[in-house]
């Protein structure tokens, strides 16, 4: 037994050696830049296939929720109220005589579609402006900062629970928009810093000698090289937002009827917790399964473009 | 240093404004509080003009809001819609929700770091990895999830603990949903006193405290704590307004008339004046905390001065 494992032990050693001697000296040294390192380490992680999984998963529910159950959400029964899982309905109903399962795999097209939406919103807004403000310094720096230290000031839940409650829009327009606004300072902040980092970098001093214009140092120079803190908070936040909808939603202001979230079934199902527990629990472990998703991604992505945590 | 607080104090000033002023904005300028007044009925117009009148509404808004500041200058923050002065509401809900926020904070605090520590030092070991899994369900699952579920099984089921918060809000009552608000925060701050711990301690100065055999206890707690725990109180300081908001959800699971809940009256009530004021606190305690934080940095670290 030991020789056989050893020879083959040896083997893969000369497949490796081959392997590398392949490989032509020219692309050897060909440098891995930040992107092909942190995909390297990426590929190599099992929570980034699961959460990746996961997510691919969802985002397949939302767009095409009827290939996982031919029931509507909206077909409810008032005689089935609350009563628990059936054949046909593994979840149970709720209070008004829906079925829980439908309404749980319909409610993850509200929560995506809000993550991607506010998360793609702030950070094109947040960085666009930080970056420039970054860049070019000055009272546009100045204005930008005191207004993102304003919002700052407002809790991001105080803030959306007074909007939201003036606002009345209920649709998932009107949330992301809402979000958006208050949610681009953090970008916004995270890109200033990371342009003025890199704006002090050796080769955009360079290519400012070599006479290079603002526009293709911000783009050719600066931008690749300051978009790796910006995409790390960005993916973590996509999980927060989610989470913010859902809280929002629950308390009454975020999104409304007829729209399916699991906010608001979460927040009907909480008073008949005592009675109906089924109710809260599928669409309570929908959301923090999603959630735990995203924020997982986030992670695994932080960990490869962010070498000093290592 | 009273140079810098002054400064601070200063630079505090249009920053209160600048978000006093956005909140006045999204509630007056975007809703109408007289209309709310009469619910579903349309309001006889000459009476709607005495109240527009009456409350200073029919004013352009910038001096609305002026006038607002001024009477809250004078200690003046309006009446709620039960005809209560807005301050008596305040003076019977802020004492409630900083017994919660402090419980929360406390929770959040020793448990967080603890736990962090723990993981920084044991770096990718069994702790570690625990201690990681524990704050990642905890980031993920929102908070009125694990209010729900908590109360459900240690309160209900169980019988451990009082579902719902007795009036005068006693200390052990305030134990499960303080746990609840500090959920979230409390695997932040394990994350972050982990990330910190775990880079400082192959710091040359540790190696030095080792090296000339200074008891472990004392390198952990005078080198390693101390020098980790910068970026901590930063992120403690800035969440103690996010859990005197957070509370709007927990005070409403636990049933807690703090803060949260008056708040939560003003809104669905559309009460421009409670929402307001209330509002207006806590942005104050908000700043007022960050900047204690940036004071707390100097104690903690000497080499930070202020010029």
């Amino acid at each position: 037994m030991p020789d056989t494992t050893n020879s083959t032990v040896k083997d893969q050693e000369a497949t490796t050696l081959d392997a590398v001697a392949a490989v032509t000296p020219a692309q050897r040294d060909a440098p891995r830049s930040l992107w092909n390192d942190a995909w390297h380490d990426l590929r190599r992680k099992p929570i980034f296939y699961v959460s990746s999984l996961l997510i691919l998963f969802l985002i397949v529910i939302s767009l095409w929720p009827s290939l996982m159950t031919s029931t509507s959400p909206y077909a409810c029964d008032l005689s089935k109220s609350q009563l628990g899982p059936t054949g046909g309905h593994p979840f149970g109903f709720d209070t008004q005589g829906c079925d829980v399962y439908a309404r749980t795999i319909y409610g993850a097209r509200a929560s995506v579609a809000v993550g991607i939406f506010t998360t793609l919103g702030a950070t094109i807004l947040g960085s666009v402006l930080g970056g420039l403000a970054g860049f070019y310094g000055g009272w546009w720096d100045a204005i930008l900062s005191r207004i993102s230290d304003i919002f700052f000031g407002i809790p991001i839940l105080l803030g959306g629970v007074v909007f939201l409650s003036v606002i009345k829009g209920g649709s998932i327009t009107t949330v992301v928009a809402f979000m958006v606004l208050l949610g681009w300072p953090q970008i916004a902040r995270i890109a200033r810093g990371a342009v003025i980092t890199a704006k002090q970098q050796d080769y955009v001093q360079a290519a400012r000698a070599l006479g290079a214009s603002s526009g293709r140092m911000l783009l050719r120079h600066i931008a690749p090289n300051a978009l790796a803190p910006v995409i790390v908070v960005a993916t973590i936040a996509l999980g927060t937002y989610i989470s913010l909808e859902a809280t929002l939603s629950f308390l009454g202001v975020g999104l409304k009827p007829p729209t399916v979230s699991w906010g608001i079934d979460i927040s009907q199902a909480s008073t008949m917790i005592r009675n109906a527990p089924h109710m809260l629990l599928w669409p309570a472990g929908a959301l923090s399964i999603t959630v735990l998703a995203f924020i997982m991604l986030g992670d695994a992505v932080r960990d490869a473009l962010d070498p000093k945590l290592r | 240093m009273g140079r810098y607080v002054i400064r601070r104090l200063l630079q505090m000033v249009p920053v209160f404004l600048g978000t006093t002023l956005l909140i006045f904005v999204m509630v007056y300028a975007l809703g109408d509080p007289v209309a709310a007044m009469f619910g579903d009925r349309a309001p006889d117009p000459a009476t709607a003009a005495m109240i527009r009148h009456q409350l200073y509404l029919d004013h352009p808004l910038w001096q609305q809001y002026l006038h607002y500041m001024g009477q809250i200058l004078q200690g003046d923050f309006g009446t709620a819609f039960d005809g209560q002065p807005v301050t008596q509401l305040m003076s019977s809900a802020f004492p409630v929700t900083l017994r919660l926020t402090l419980v929360a904070f406390a929770i959040e605090g020793i448990f967080g770091i603890a736990l962090g520590l723990l993981a920084g030092m044991r770096r990718g070991r069994f702790a570690d990895t625990g201690v990681l899994g524990f704050t990642l369900l905890m980031i993920s699952i929102p908070v009125f999830v694990t209010g729900y579920l908590l109360q459900y099984f240690v309160a209900v089921k169980w019988q451990l603990a009082n579902p719902a918060v007795a009036d005068g809000a006693p200390f052990g009552d305030l134990i499960l949903p303080g746990i609840v608000l500090a959920g979230v925060s409390l695997a932040y701050v394990a994350r972050l006193t982990r990330t910190s711990v775990a880079e400082n301690s192959r710091a040359d100065y540790i190696r030095t405290a080792v090296a000339k055999g200074m008891p472990r206890r004392r390198v952990v707690t005078t080198h390693l704590l101390r020098n980790s725990l910068i970026p901590v109180v930063t992120f403690l300081g800035t969440d103690i307004g996010n859990l005197m908001a957070g509370a709007v959800v927990t005070e409403r699971i636990f049933n807690v008339k703090g803060v949260g809940f008056q708040l939560y009256q003003g809104i669905l009530r559309q009460n421009p004046p409670t929402v307001v004021g209330f509002v207006t606190v806590l942005v104050l305690v908000f700043l007022a905390a960050n900047l204690l934080v940036d004071l707390l940095y100097a104690v903690l670290d000497p080499r930070i001065r202020y010029a």
